[in-house]
């Protein structure tokens, strides 16, 4: 089937007098074969009128009327030339700037896979992203208006939103190309979107002023919604570029892995995240880097977010079964790992300190980072204090501690967090405590409570502001001198002894190629918005 | 508690482990009408009697504590909101928090002492004034103020520490006894 019919003609041929690329003509007439932009080849207009009529299975008089439509030129029927290049030299297209012209090319092709094979990531998949100065928006919106307006009078079928997006037409053109480049990988299908975030606060900015029109946030759509008398400041068609896009940087980034496990912390000197005031360190090392170091090196990762299922004061330990916890790593350069290896990181971590041991380290989903917070409240604590009492006391003394079932504390915000939380009354249960003598002055109070419970406060009294405390239970006065804690069942099946986790087996991983374009670029008034186009940030987007 | 020694927890209290006391001596002139400020690291502070305080002493029992100061200031209806501790009063060092009145008529006025956002008042001396006789330092506090954080390292400036303080009261048990009787 021809893609291009008769009514085309017309708007080929303007658009090719006003300076088109052949690909942008092809994306205004709404073709949607995929093939017909992959050609290769520097003279791609006389490829491109080539490849359609090749494709052709019309009788040749259509398709003569078809060549006299690309090359723009003659209107007259019958001249048939398809092997005489195009009348128009080649020059920068006004729609594109060049980005599907020069960066469709094998050359440029070879230049991204090159980028990509110095980073050494392993991957399957690839996502193509590019980033586009908002400029082209504009001129596309420009040309349009332009066929527009002179296609009054014919059955125009087609909105602007039939247009092929010109990212869209360039990751037809080229993933192909970097695809083969890269030894035949696998690419994804996302569609892509326009994300101009520097632009958007400043045309949120001015454009409110303008009474009909609409800005759409997340996209500069706000172009499509401009009524034509708002587009007045600016030519239709666009103005011959005198400088075309250029390549700003092509960086690539992988998905990112969830790696999840257990940890128990032995030290009372040791904080659950990096302790730092003013600059100051003000203490060495934390939980969260003794665990990322070397999965850190492992996965060939920069960067890393830690989360874990509540935590705990620096001079508590944590003991039993141990906190579950989650890692994302961060453009991680390596990604399969068997279980062997999961094992082989986990000796690692254990034997690089004696403050903390992991456990159950696994790869697991992005979902689990969420299930992490899940079920905080309603879990159960268990701990270990030791107690320090004013006045000596026996055995027995302490034994009616055990009978307390279900004991409701009433605790104010204490006194050690208050500068940072809400001044609030906080109703918390004790389930279950059981108390054992170790000398006249000290005893071992086990606890099982409710999420939340501030136990040191329920020990001290924190001046009488957790209510009943144990000074009052015991009717003098008690200090804790340690604390322990053992996380109970966290409830989620994704952390089992020995099973490597959800595994994302079948999902692949994608490395990400993310092509940035910038340009210098003329102002462009439109209203009383000004448009700079400086260079664009890359859009780099996650997947799992 | 500052001075007995006997059945102490062995290392720091809870006030000696988070705490640093801050005194103001003979507050409005008034001899011997100490008051203490135990301030967190945190920068919290809580307001309380300092043991030499006239209340404390010759076995007065406390007929009455008033948080109301004036028609139109009631410490009571002192509320905070949010982290940020919005809408409470603002305390500057000679502002009254609450009027004391013991069953000797003797009547006491205990000032803030410090500059800051009057968090909470303790309610609870209000039903049980045995607290604050008994326990000073910790159940039967005053108050519990928050500086600003830019001044949270000034509330110490016009205050004593604990040294100064102790060698205050010495000289005053030294002059004591310098008097003819």
């Amino acid at each position: 089937m021809l893609p291009l019919k008769e009514k085309d003609k017309p708007v080929v041929q303007k658009l090719l007098s006003s300076g088109c690329c052949a690909r942008c003509v092809l994306r205004f007439c709404c073709v949607l074969v995929q093939s017909l932009y992959r050609q290769p080849g520097e003279d791609e207009s006389e490829e491109g009128t080539r490849t359609a009529t090749e494709q052709s299975d019309d009788p040749p008089k259509k398709r003569m009327k078809l060549d006299d439509g690309l090359k723009g030129s003659e209107a007259s029927a019958g001249s048939g030339d398809a092997e005489a290049p195009p009348a128009p030299a080649l020059s920068h297209c006004v729609v594109c700037l060049g980005v599907l012209q020069e960066y469709c090319s094998r050359d440029h092709a070879r230049k991204v896979a090159e980028a990509v094979k110095t980073e050494d990531y392993h991957f399957e998949t690839i996502l193509l992203s590019v980033s586009l100065p908002a400029q082209l928006c504009v001129r596309e919106h420009s040309c349009w208006l332009h066929v527009k307006k002179e296609m009054r009078e014919k059955v125009m079928t087609r909105v602007k939103d039939d247009i092929v997006p010109l990212k869209e037409a360039f990751k037809w053109s080229v993933q192909g190309l970097i695809a083969t480049e890269l030894g035949g990988v696998y690419l994804g299908d996302e569609p892509c979107s326009l994300q101009l975030f520097d632009f958007v606060s400043i045309l949120w900015h001015y454009v409110c002023s303008c009474s009909d029109v609409f800005l759409l946030v997340h996209n500069v759509e706000i172009v499509s919604y401009c009524p034509p008398h708002g587009f007045r400041h600016y030519p239709t068609p666009p103005g011959r570029p005198t400088s075309i896009c250029t390549s700003q940087a092509i960086q690539c980034l992988h998905t990112s892995i969830y790696v999840a496990g257990r940890y128990n912390k032995y030290s009372r000197s040791l904080s659950q995240t990096p302790w730092i005031i003013d600059g100051r360190r003000m203490m060495e090392s934390s939980v969260e880097e003794l665990i990322a170091e070397p999965l850190a090196s492992s996965f060939r990762s920069k960067g890393f977010n830690f989360s874990s299922s509540g935590r705990e004061d620096v001079d508590v330990r944590t003991l039993g079964k141990g906190r579950p916890f989650a890692m994302e790593m961060l453009n991680p350069h390596r990604y399969r790992f068997t279980k062997m290896e999961m094992k082989k990181i986990q000796e690692t971590i254990n034997t690089s300190s004696d403050k903390i041991a992991v456990r159950d380290l696994q790869i697991v989903t992005r979902e689990c980072m969420g299930h992490m917070k899940e079920g905080e409240e309603e879990k159960t604590k268990s701990y270990t204090a030791l107690v320090w009492t004013q006045k000596p006391i026996e055995k027995d003394d302490i034994i009616f501690l055990d009978d307390i079932k279900e004991l409701t504390l009433d605790q104010k915000t204490p006194l050690r967090v208050l500068h940072r939380r809400a001044l609030a009354v906080r109703q918390r249960v004790i389930h279950s405590m059981n108390a054992s003598f170790r000398d006249p002055h000290h005893f071992y109070l086990r606890l099982k409570t409710q999420a939340g419970t501030y136990i040191k406060e329920f020990v001290h009294g924190d001046f009488g502001r957790t209510k009943p405390n144990l000074c009052q239970l015991l009717k003098m006065d008690t200090d804790i001198l340690e604390l322990d804690v053992e996380v109970g069942n966290c409830g989620t099946s994704y952390f089992q002894k020995g099973n490597p986790g959800k595994s994302t087996g079948s999902m692949t991983r994608i490395v990400q190629l993310g092509l940035d374009f910038s340009g210098d670029f003329p102002r462009l008034d439109v209203e009383n918005v000004i448009f700079f186009f400086s260079f664009q940030k890359t859009r780099l987007k996650q997947y799992t | 508690m500052m001075w007995n020694g006997e059945n102490q927890p062995p290392g720091p209290s809870v006030i000696e482990r988070y705490f640093t006391r801050w005194y103001k001596a003979d507050v409005k002139g008034q001899a011997c009408e100490d008051h203490c400020i135990l301030q967190h690291s945190n920068r919290l502070c809580v307001l309380t009697l300092a043991e030499t305080h006239p209340i404390l002493q010759d076995g007065r029992t406390i007929k009455n504590i008033n948080y109301k100061i004036s028609n139109g200031c009631s410490r009571l209806n002192n509320k905070v909101a949010g982290k940020s501790k919005r809408g409470g009063q603002f305390l500057t060092e000679f502002a009254p928090v609450c009027r004391i009145t013991c069953t000797d008529e003797t009547e006491y006025t205990i000032y803030s002492c410090m500059r800051g956002r009057l968090l909470e008042v303790n309610e609870d001396i209000l039903i049980n004034t045995s607290l604050l006789l008994k326990k000073p330092s910790t159940d039967g506090y005053i108050a519990v103020i928050l500086p600003k954080f830019e001044e949270s390292k000034l509330v110490g400036e016009n205050l004593l520490s604990r040294e100064d303080f102790e060698a205050v009261v010495s000289k005053r048990a030294a002059d004591v006894q310098a008097q003819p009787s």
